[in-house]
């Protein structure tokens, strides 16, 4: 039943990714009301999916990797969904769904049967460091995605093409703070991230920091996010300088996330874990 | 030009934006000087009538002239002598039409076709101002008033079946918008405008209309910064302190007369640390430009030009040209229209003269046949009025109706002096 599920979220995702792109082409209120609800309920099926695989496996699905890019999908759409309540920024969803898409589908194409639990896994601290980087990277994949569009509109207001997508994107300002505040959400979430994982890893292989590859890259990229928040909050950086360095950051976690995985071996890597 | 005609000349001396800097503007513009200049130039023995426009970028002389070539010439002078200018070479900043040429450029001004910001409204206010003191003192007579009243209607006509005037105002539009896809929300935002020019003021109401917090007025005479500022509920500074403004502005409208730049790329390059980075919006509507294009390099600027404004708003160039095109099509047709007038100016007293005379001679022939006629019926005297005129009617009838249609350019002088000869009238000329 949960892969039933799984499956259908993905289709419900690419829908309205597809429609999402549809809406900042021809801006159309209702096409980007409908993708609104179709995102809705594409996150209400992936929760209940989540739900069950957690209830069949018997512990938080968040081991290989099937499963975390299955909750780093389902974070990204709960961060933008709750954005929405907020503020809206409009075609925000063209970059973001398409990106939850990939996920999904990157998750899909991941061996999903279930796995017993190794021993070394089996800590509360588990769901606490997992979920918690996890979200931290969702966040920071929103930061990501307004990096993009800003540079977009940087470009278009800087170089005086004031036709086509200026007229789709939010002003830059916008972007800049909304970016800015992703940073000091995802931050300390990533801080936190890293601290429950070294106490797990204390606990499981009684060694706080072992210097494994994944380790070591989630340190540069905590190094990274760090000065770019320094730089924000005491030089005033901001704007094009800022989202640049976003995506620079948000390029090195993914590298950490997935690199440190597939590339380089550690404690970390999901592929060598469970095979 | 027959010798020594009668014909009224119309005259234009002016500066504008274009052709001379504000120092100069502003001397030529002859302010707290007395008499003042209307009075000045009416009083001259060639100038008929006058009318003297001053506004921020322009100042100009319209005069009519009778029997003096030298006129533009005398006037110039005089004009230069009270400016206290006379020793310097304005001779290219000076710009001096007759005639066809006067008359276009006054449709031209009026319909704001001549404008900095071409479409712009408050000119036509302001000729209507320099038209209204001219009335007012008498210095404006038979041309001047059907020469400005003709202007207002151009300027009504290019302004409601083109698109011209729709530029002005879609100017600030522009602004406005653009500055929301910057800053997103207006309001807490602070405003410096370095020059005090109409257009700069429009664009700064419309900023506060949509919700700017505070603006303030720099200028090169501070009396009109605070004037401006007083209307905008800003603050007026002196142009020496607007490095520090603009550390606290975030857009910074530019519309100053300079004939170079004000805004240098370093002094921006200063400033970027003291903002902390904040983004900064900076519009030049000045011609020449006021703000350095380099500026636009630098990160988190963003500077704008009028040109790349209209740009905004326009869809394409070829229409806005169209939209111009179509303008001065529009002033040209009513520049033949007031020439054609102009030229039957000289036409109707010749006219007038010739039937003055065929009447004369008329009555003094009835005069002379009385005798020989005898006694008369009332009737027979009625038909005998009545025939003697239709005689000279029907005579007359031809070369009046000639006349009156309008004689090529050059054939009328020669016409008009044949004429004359012809039927032995005088052309108001050659008197005494």
């Amino acid at each position: 039943m949960h892969r039933f599920l799984f499956q259908i979220t993905l289709i419900i995702y690419a829908i309205s990714s597809i429609g999402f792109i549809v809406q900042i082409l021809t801006l159309r209120k209702d096409v980007e009301r409908v993708c609104m609800w179709f995102l809705t309920i594409g996150f209400a099926t992936h929760t209940v999916a989540i739900g069950l695989r957690w209830i069949a496996e018997g512990h938080p699905p968040l081991v290989n990797l099937h499963e975390s890019f299955s909750f780093l999908a389902w974070a990204m759409v709960g961060v933008f969904l709750l954005l929405q309540l907020g503020y809206k920024i409009k075609s925000l969803g063209a970059f973001l769904a398409p990106l939850a898409t990939m996920a999904m589908g990157a998750s899909s194409i991941q061996p999903a049967r279930l796995i017993p639990l190794p021993p070394a896994l089996k800590s509360l601290w588990l769901p606490v460091h997992a979920s918690i980087s996890l979200l931290a990277e969702a966040i920071f994949a929103l930061a990501f995605c307004l990096s993009i569009m800003y540079l977009l509109q940087e470009r278009q207001i800087k170089k005086k093409r004031l036709r086509g997508i200026f007229k789709r994107l939010p002003s830059l300002d916008t972007l800049d703070i909304m970016n800015e505040r992703c940073l000091k959400i995802g931050f300390p979430l990533l801080t936190l991230g890293i601290i429950t994982g070294s106490i797990w890893a204390e606990e499981a292989w009684g060694s706080y920091w072992s210097w494994d590859p994944k380790e070591t890259w989630s340190l540069i990229t905590w190094f990274l996010y760090a000065a770019l928040l320094h730089q924000r909050l005491t030089v005033g950086w901001r704007g094009r300088r800022a989202a640049i360095m976003t995506i620079v950051a948000f390029a090195t976690l993914v590298f950490t996330y997935l690199g440190a995985s597939f590339l380089l071996s550690g404690a970390h890597s999901y592929a060598t874990w469970f095979e | 030009m027959r010798p020594g005609s009668n014909k009224p000349r119309i005259i234009l001396l002016g500066v504008n934006h274009k052709t001379a800097p504000v120092e100069i503007r502003e001397r030529l513009a002859l302010k707290d000087i007395e008499p003042s200049p209307l009075e000045l130039f009416s009083n001259l023995s060639c100038c008929e009538e006058a009318v003297f426009l001053s506004t921020c970028n322009r100042v100009e002389i319209l005069a009519s002239s009778k029997n003096h070539e030298d006129a533009a010439d005398t006037i110039k002078r005089l004009w230069l002598e009270k400016g206290g200018l006379s020793t310097v070479d304005l001779s290219k900043s000076i710009y001096s039409y007759k005639d066809r040429q006067a008359i276009r450029h006054v449709f031209r001004v009026a319909s704001s076709l001549d404008s900095m910001v071409v479409g712009e409204p408050q000119i036509l206010g302001q000729l209507k101002e320099a038209y209204r003191m001219a009335s007012k003192a008498g210095s404006s007579g038979l041309i001047l008033n059907r020469l400005m009243h003709k202007a207002f209607s151009v300027a009504k006509r290019v302004r409601t079946e083109t698109r011209i005037a729709s530029q002005a105002v879609s100017i600030s539009y522009a602004a406005v918008e653009l500055a929301k896809k910057i800053f997103g929300d207006l309001s807490g935002k602070k405003v410096l405008l370095i020059g005090a020019g109409e257009m700069a003021e429009l664009a700064a109401q419309h900023l506060l209309t949509n919700g700017v917090d505070k603006i303030i007025v720099a200028n090169r005479t501070l009396e009109r910064a605070v004037e401006l500022a007083r209307s905008l509920n800003g603050a007026a500074i002196s142009l020496d302190e607007i490095e520090d403004a603009m550390i606290e502005a975030d857009i910074v409208i530019s519309s100053t007369g300079a004939p170079g730049i004000i805004v240098k790329k370093e002094q921006i390059k200063k400033i970027l640390r003291p903002r902390r980075h904040r983004l900064l919006f900076l519009i030049d509507i000045a011609v020449p430009r006021d703000i350095d294009p380099a500026i636009n390099d630098i990160d988190n600027v963003y500077l704008y030009d009028i040109d790349e404004l209209k740009d905004v708003v326009e869809e394409n160039k070829a229409e806005r040209e169209k939209e111009a095109q179509k303008a001065e099509r529009m002033v040209e047709a009513e520049v033949i229209k007031f020439i054609s007038w102009m030229d039957t100016l000289d036409v109707v007293p010749i006219i007038q003269k010739l039937q003055e005379k065929a009447e004369r001679v008329r009555l003094q022939e009835m005069a002379r046949s009385q005798k020989r006629l005898g006694e008369l019926t009332q009737r027979q005297r009625d038909a005998l009025e009545i025939l003697t005129k239709s005689i000279t009617n029907k005579i007359l009838h031809d070369p009046v109706v000639c006349l009156r249609k309008g004689l090529p350019e050059n054939e009328r002088d020669q016409v008009l002096a044949i004429t004359c000869k012809l039927f032995g009238i005088d052309d108001g000329n050659n008197n005494k």
